[in-house]
């Protein structure tokens, strides 16, 4: 039978994932520049007991950050793309991490820069960058909407990037501005155990919604009035899953600062691999996102004594991928 | 008629989108039977998308309502109106490269929970539905290599797992070529003979004969007159409708409408 056929080909691939992930997952536990650099032998797990300490509370908290901001911003990035039927718009082209990169400043400049607080506003300005792109985007009068959405997202990123600069300029050097340049390049180098904790709620809700939503993402990506026939309240369901990607987006974003293009570019990879049916694509993009930024952040805190920003690694791949991707018909573009 | 009941009745609706000045429909009253072809024939920005978004409940009506299957539309949720009315819409929905199969059975979606998957069951009614427009072998197919007639049957496939027994088609034929746009209008033909009441709009006088068994004229958001196709087709009708001479011709139980040649445009 045909649908046996399909649901086994499904199935093989998550589990190959899976595996890929778990693999990676045990190697990175090894990988560090600490007692010995790049591979840590297991053996000294035992013998060393710092070497213990460190990698309970240094390196796993990390790795599983890393994983946890990989898959929100690959599943954020399929939602993103499939709720606006748009394949080249991503929460960093539409005014998302950058909003939630001006919030996350400006409650460090103006607000007392507390957890709670950054968190707080790095979503409410994520949601705004949001909104103010789909409203420009809605007004344009210039090409199609693929690019009016690009067009709006990519000048209100602007916006508030300089908005952040305003708030770079304003901060205290020495206290205030380390902290927002941090967000700015993206890293995870800062992260221990309460810092997952902290994220874990939030994310985990978000990731859970979208994952059980999978299907009616097909559904979104169909032309208005053809989601109407169907039955489908397209307005609520949008909502719903924008709101998943957004604050997802917006949690991890002030945790991990900008960490660009896994939305942008793991989707479609995932697509290439597994095919459109958001009933894959979209776990599909979860692991393979995790894969990518762990891998990423392996990089960034193994290659060189120095830390390396992650979001400077995930833009470098991320933007080569894509580069390769257009050259090789990858990125399909046929809407009208 | 008498006895039989109606699948669709307008009443004295009128349209008007918000912020407009003018109706884009006016004062139309129908009635639409179960297992008929209805065609909605008119020149373009007549109105005939407003009405088929009208009938499947996507606008309200400003004045006046419409009934299905006796029921005041507006009574029925949007769950209960996708089972009864079905939608192939002008222009498709591939934006995504999905398997066919997995498109076709979007159409279960108005028996569909939320959070359910489709299962066995969804599965295997796209797989019927596939088989029996002649298409099974394009269940793997992804939607974006589709060709022109090849998109519309999927499309159909589609509706039919959603089993409405109204279908509305927006212009079903217009991006076809001539052997797909026959095909199309024969499926059209055979689906009503299953008892499904179509509905379909077009601006090819053309496309009516031996598919239609009643034609709702329309100009300018009025519908200048509804009937039997036979009645419907007549040279001043069509010439109101058209706001051109039209000459109608029969033969061998054929009808074939044109613009008659008034010379406009010389050749010298």
């Amino acid at each position: 039978m045909t649908d046996v056929t399909i649901a086994y080909r499904k199935k093989r691939w998550g589990w190959t994932l899976l595996a890929v992930l778990v693999l990676i997952f045990l190697l990175s536990l090894l990988l560090g520049r600490y007692p010995v650099p790049f591979i840590t032998p297991p053996s000294l797990f035992w013998n060393d007991p710092r070497a213990l300490q460190l990698l309970l509370h240094i390196r796993l908290p990390r790795i599983i950050a890393a994983f946890l901001t990989g898959m929100v911003l690959a599943a954020a990035g399929t939602v993103l793309q499939m709720v606006f039927r748009n394949p080249l718009v991503d929460t960093g082209f539409l005014g998302v991490s950058q909003g939630a990169g001006f919030g996350a400043s400006l409650a460090i400049v103006a607000l007392g820069g507390s957890p709670a607080m950054i968190q707080l506003c790095a979503g409410l300005f994520a949601m705004l960058g949001l909104g103010i792109s789909y409203f420009f985007a809605r007004r344009i009068r210039l090409g199609d909407w693929i690019l009016r959405l690009v067009l709006a997202g990519i000048s209100v990123s602007a916006l508030f990037s300089a908005g952040g600069s305003v708030l770079k300029y304003m901060a205290d050097p020495l206290k205030q501005l380390p902290d927002i340049t941090f967000w700015l390049m993206g890293g995870l180098w800062s992260i221990t155990w309460p810092d997952v904790i902290q994220i874990l709620p939030v994310t985990c809700i978000c990731l859970v919604v979208m994952y059980l939503m999978r299907w009616r993402l097909n559904l979104l990506a169909m032309r208005d009035e053809t989601i109407f026939s169907l039955g489908v309240s397209a307005g609520r369901e949008r909502l719903v899953l924008l709101l998943a990607a957004v604050s997802g987006t917006a949690v991890i974003v002030s945790k991990a600062g900008l960490v660009g293009w896994v939305g942008l570019i793991v989707p479609h990879i995932t697509r290439r691999l597994l095919g459109a049916d958001a009933q894959t694509t979209l776990p599909g993009s979860m692991l393979l996102g995790g894969i990518f930024v762990l891998l990423g952040d392996n990089a960034a805190r193994t290659v060189l004594s120095g830390e390396i920003p992650l979001g400077i690694i995930t833009s470098f791949f991320g933007a080569t991928l894509f580069l390769f991707l257009l050259l090789r018909g990858g990125v399909s573009v046929k809407r009208k | 008629m008498g006895s039989v009941e109606a699948d669709i009745v307008i009443q004295a609706m009128s349209f008007r989108y918000p912020g407009s000045s003018v109706d884009a429909l006016e004062n139309v009253s129908l009635e639409i039977y179960p297992g008929s072809v209805t065609a909605i024939l008119g020149p373009n920005g007549s109105g005939k998308t407003t009405l088929l978004h009208l009938l499947l409940g996507l606008l309200t009506p400003t004045r006046g309502k419409i009934l299905v299957k006796g029921k005041d539309q507006h009574d029925l949720s949007r769950r209960e109106l996708s089972r009864e009315i079905g939608l192939v819409a002008q222009e498709d929905d591939f934006s995504f490269d999905l398997p066919v199969l997995e498109y076709v059975l979007m159409g279960r979606a108005p028996y569909l929970k939320l959070l359910q998957l489709p299962d066995d069951r969804d599965y295997e009614l796209a797989v019927q539905a596939l088989a029996q427009l002649g298409i099974g072998d394009m269940a793997h197919r992804s939607v974006t290599t589709l060709s022109g007639g090849e998109r519309q049957l999927v499309t159909f496939a589609r509706v039919l797992v959603q089993q409405p027994s109204i279908l509305l088609l927006d212009e079903p034929t217009s991006h076809l070529d001539l052997p797909n746009t026959h095909q199309i209008l024969q499926l059209v033909k055979a689906m009503s003979r299953q008892g499904k009441t179509m509905i379909f709009t077009t601006h090819d006088p053309n496309s009516i004969p031996g598919v239609a068994s009643s034609v709702i004229l329309m100009r300018a958001g009025r519908v200048i007159a509804a009937g039997p196709s036979s009645d419907m087709l007549s040279e001043e009708l069509l010439s109101q409708t058209y706001g051109v001479e039209i000459e109608v011709h029969r033969s061998d139980q054929r009808t074939f409408v044109a613009v008659r040649d008034q010379s406009t445009y010389s050749a010298r």
